[in-house]
């Protein structure tokens, strides 16, 4: 049983990705969109957990969220898968179960 | 008639898009423009990411109000401030935020950018010396 975890806060201003990183099985797939997407870029404070967790899980960004921020794919971290709305769609059908840490 | 001068301090702590705290907030400083107060704004924590350059929402069907940001001069805006701690645990530096340019219509007097990266100190005082913080 395979699940996407999805999470869209700030890793800043909530404990939303910690909680998520915690409790993903080894394997799984993690989707970070909306505010979750700062989680992704090199040089901050969460940079360490997120390299971690690259790890033991597979890790993707909602491209269009990054931009709308104003982060290039550049910024991201080394080994984060960076999709669209189309691989947001295909990651929840490939896996059996989403998991929305709001 | 006199008028009472009272210095406004909008402080900013939300990201921008996730919410719709940094979009109110820009609304309610434009609005305050016309009411001739001394307006500072603030960006601490999440904030800051109100001001990262080069922000393109046409990918996710939500209004870009960035460039909004740079138009702050010229609604009587003086000075912004921005954290610098908040800054650095985000991987940020000041290249990465708009420039605000600003201009005193009357003594012509310009700035090139009024938007200055400071020190917890300096937000402490900040607020300690204003007569009215409005947060968001």
């Amino acid at each position: 049983m395979s699940i996407l975890h999805t999470v869209n806060k700030s890793p800043f201003e909530r404990n939303a990705l910690e909680s998520c990183l915690r409790f993903a099985a080894k394997g799984a797939s993690v989707l970070l969109f909306e505010d979750g997407v700062y989680a992704v870029v090199k040089g901050t404070s969460a940079e360490g957990q997120v390299k971690a967790a690259l790890e033991d899980l597979d890790v993707y960004v909602l491209g269009p969220d990054l931009k709308a921020r104003g982060f290039s794919e550049g910024r991201v971290i080394e080994g984060i898968k960076i999709v669209d709305y189309a691989g947001f769609v295909d990651l929840a059908a490939e896996n059996d179960k989403v998991q929305a840490w709001l | 008639m006199t008028e009472i001068v009272k210095k406004f301090l909008y402080l900013n702590r939300k990201a921008p898009y996730g919410t719709i705290y940094a979009w109110e907030s820009l609304e309610v400083v434009l609005i305050g423009a016309a009411f001739d107060q001394e307006v500072r704004l603030l960006f601490v924590d999440d904030g800051v990411y109100q001001l990262t350059k080069g922000q393109d929402t046409s990918g996710i069907g939500m209004k870009n109000f960035s460039p909004t940001y740079r138009t702050l001069g010229d609604y009587e805006v003086k000075s912004i401030y921005v954290h610098r701690e908040s800054l650095e645990s985000r991987g940020l530096t000041q290249d990465d935020l708009v420039q605000i340019a600003w201009e005193d219509w009357e003594s012509g007097e310009e700035k090139e950018n009024i938007v200055e990266v400071v020190d917890a100190a300096d937000v402490t005082e900040l607020m300690e010396g204003s007569d009215v913080i409005f947060s968001f």
